[in-house]
């Protein structure tokens, strides 16, 4: 039963279209191909898929609903809007699916320790949850500038028991963490696995998290035809790596009648140039950097710009190769959303249905919001909560811009003045 | 494509070699502290004898390198160092100096250049190579064509992790020389030459006959002489450009005097 991926099938050397590949040192050449194989391996055995969607049940409380959203549908006034709820996931978010997922494969490879990238901490915390409940030690990159923004979820890693590490160079955010990471395994391979956070990275990394992810993708196409009787008519999810993207339109990638809709984070607009949107806005080019060929935010002389989202887990120079290629050959269409549009669809989801989407997912609600006032309401759309936005409260109450909420903060620190 | 018959990398190195049994390669960011000291460093090492130069090209993501050129990249880039910046001291370096020039930097930069325009201007600079530690072989067929077309060698990276059928692999595209990483990790750490070292260098003698420069970790001119009889070339990193932060111009050529008399 594990998931059909053929469009998500790389060419030799691991390359979708013209996207993807393995641009490491050398030094990490066998360790990678020591990935490929153990991964192929891991896939040709239907157990080893048994296994992880199992544990998924039994620790992270899979399968997650598709919730049908009749208030929301009547505001809009065109589309019936169906949420996937990856919020419901142990940590809160789908992070933990591939966090798992690799987790086991580190077991099966025999490894005592994993590393992980990550930018809001989301990825990081799942990974500490992983390691703490699978046995490894565990070492979190994170940037400088990320540690200083989220201390509540450098809070929960360090007592998960991992070790989180500041990163200093560069941009100081999630790029330079995963420039960290590599620099960490070039040298911890033999025992160390890195947990790649996203559809990113050097081959296997796009195939095999986006494999992971795919367990989001079948479990909504079977749960579309249940509660609604059809598929949808398009499905809608953020794309920051672009995992939660690659793991949802997995489900739908051969049913030509699903539009699949990835949405990326205009910022501010993106005239400003403070956005993080690679492929919708058109400034994105092709280059190679961390491991992989694709479309990344850079200037003329290929050196990163910095990027800029209200929602940390957005804010990347890169996007998953797999994504990049199924964009430049029209199977999805990309859009970016603004900060504005994203606090406003935030507030109407939260206000309509109760539900608290993660400042990321809530940019494909924008995107829904948008769009689903011009569909006929015997259309369906779909979109992927990829998380939950009630524990990153100190960014949501900033986005939201909550004077109850800073009060309260100066309240609290006053406090602890001494 | 020229026609003369200029000397290969390989040719210039065995050259050198054969007046001293060990040659002598250092290393700077362009732009790292400053193009000025940059130019001063330059002539230290030409004045010192140094034989070999890697002249990196800052880039905003440099994954194969260690903290101190990290630093390095970040401030050159800050500085506004670009490829105009770039090409316009290495042509001078090269012109001014005896000592051979090689382009270090990594792949996204070649790749925005494009490999026909990034093989010409490294030759019109008077360059003979190029070491891009993010591009594998199998990946450089293009480029290793309009570098042969202009008299330049890609310098192949092997490394203690590589198996047998992957050395004898990039040993097959190996020209110039090769670019034996002494161990596992990135650049700016002391490395134990007594571990293994000999073993490793063994393998990658087997796996091509073009000269062998052994780098990461090789900080004194005590690491420099026991390379001697098992290397070509021993490459000089990070520990040059500390030694210009710590004790400037004075410290710098009072290292690059003591590695060269590593080398002798
Ligand atoms: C809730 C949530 N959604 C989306 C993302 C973006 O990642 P991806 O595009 O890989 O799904 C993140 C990343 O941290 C996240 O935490």
């Amino acid at each position: 039963m594990t998931a059909q991926l053929s469009m998500w099938e790389p060419s030799p050397g691991g390359y979708f279209g013209e996207f993807g590949g393995s641009f490491v040192p050398e030094v990490l050449h066998e360790t990678l191909e020591e990935v490929r194989e153990a991964f192929e391996a891991a896939r040709r055995d239907p157990g080893f898929w048994r296994l992880y969607v199992d544990t998924m049940a039994e620790y992270a409380g899979r399968p997650t609903p598709v919730t049908f959203c009749p208030n929301l549908t009547r505001q809009l006034g065109g589309a019936q809007v169906y949420v996937k709820r990856e919020d419901l996931n142990h940590t809160g978010a789908h992070k933990a699916n591939n966090v798992m997922g690799q987790g086991l494969l580190a077991q099966r490879m025999g490894k005592k320790r994993v590393i992980a990238e990550t930018g809001a901490g989301q990825h990081g915390v799942a990974t500490a949850t992983m390691a703490a409940r699978l046995g490894f030690e565990c070492t979190i990159y994170m940037g400088a500038e990320d540690v200083e923004r989220q201390h509540p979820n450098v809070f929960w890693m360090e007592q998960l028991g991992a070790e989180v590490v500041a990163v200093t160079d560069g941009t100081r955010t999630l790029k330079d963490a995963i420039n960290a990471c590599l620099r960490d395994w070039a040298e911890s391979m033999a025992d160390t696995h890195y947990v790649m956070g996203t559809v990113c990275g050097p081959h296997p990394f796009p195939q095999m998290v986006t494999w992971f992810q795919s367990i989001i993708g079948t479990e909504a196409r079977a749960q579309m035809l249940d509660a609604a009787g059809a598929l949808p008519d398009a499905v809608y999810a953020c794309v920051g790596g672009g995992s939660n993207a690659s793991g949802i339109f997995a489900g739908f990638g051969e049913d030509a009648g699903v539009e699949l809709v990835g949405v990326e984070a205009g910022g501010k607009g993106i005239d400003t140039g403070q956005h993080a949107a690679r492929l919708a806005g058109g400034q994105g080019r092709t280059g190679v950097a961390q491991g992989y060929r694709t479309v990344f935010l850079q200037n003329d002389e290929g050196l990163m710009h910095d990027t800029y989202s209200c929602a940390a887990g957005l804010d990347y120079i890169g996007v998953g190769p797999i994504l990049a290629h199924l964009g430049q050959q029209g199977r999805i269409r990309f859009e970016s959303v603004t900060d504005a549009e994203v606090v406003d669809a935030l507030r109407l989801a939260m206000r309509t249905e109760g539900i608290i989407p993660a400042l990321e997912s809530a940019h494909a609600f924008a995107a829904a919001v948008r769009e689903a006032p011009h569909l006929s309401p015997d259309q369906r759309i779909l979109v992927n909560q990829s998380g939950r936005g009630d524990k990153d409260i100190f960014t949501v109450a900033d986005a939201l811009d909550d004077e109850g909420w800073r009060e309260f903060i100066r309240q609290r620190a006053a406090g602890y003045a001494r | 494509m020229t026609v003369d018959q200029r000397p290969t990398l390989e040719g210039r190195l065995r050259e050198r070699l054969a007046d001293k049994p060990l040659l002598l390669m250092t290393h700077l960011v362009v732009g790292y502290p400053s193009l000025e000291d940059n130019w001063v460093m330059l002539e230290a090492m030409d004045a010192a004898g140094v034989d070999l130069v890697e002249l990196q090209l800052p880039f905003s993501e440099p994954i194969a390198d260690g903290p101190a050129f990290v630093k390095a990249n970040h401030e050159a880039i800050a500085a506004g160092i670009g490829w105009e910046e770039y090409f316009d001291l290495t042509a001078r370096a090269s012109a001014a100096f005896s000592f051979e020039t090689l382009f270090m930097g990594y792949y996204n930069s070649v790749y925005r250049m494009g490999a026909e325009p990034f093989a010409g201007r490294l030759a019109e600079a008077g360059m003979r190579g190029f070491i891009v530690p993010d591009l594998p072989p199998e990946e450089a067929a293009e480029l290793r064509e309009h570098a042969r077309a202009n008299d330049l060698d890609q310098v192949q990276i092997m490394t203690p992790t590589s198996s047998p059928a992957r050395l004898a692999e990039i040993g097959r595209h190996a020209s110039g020389m090769v670019y034996c990483a002494a161990r596992t990790g990135v650049t700016g750490r002391q490395t134990d030459l007594s571990q293994g070292v000999p073993e490793f260098l063994a393998r990658c003698r087997e796996a091509t006959s073009v000269p062998l420069g052994v780098g990461f970790g090789i900080r004194t001119a005590d690491d420099v002489r026991a390379l001697r009889g098992l290397a070509d070339v021993a490459i000089v990193g990070t520990a040059g450009t500390q030694a210009w932060l710590d004790g400037g111009e004075p410290g710098y050529r009072e290292l690059l005097d003591a590695l060269v008399a590593g080398t002798r």
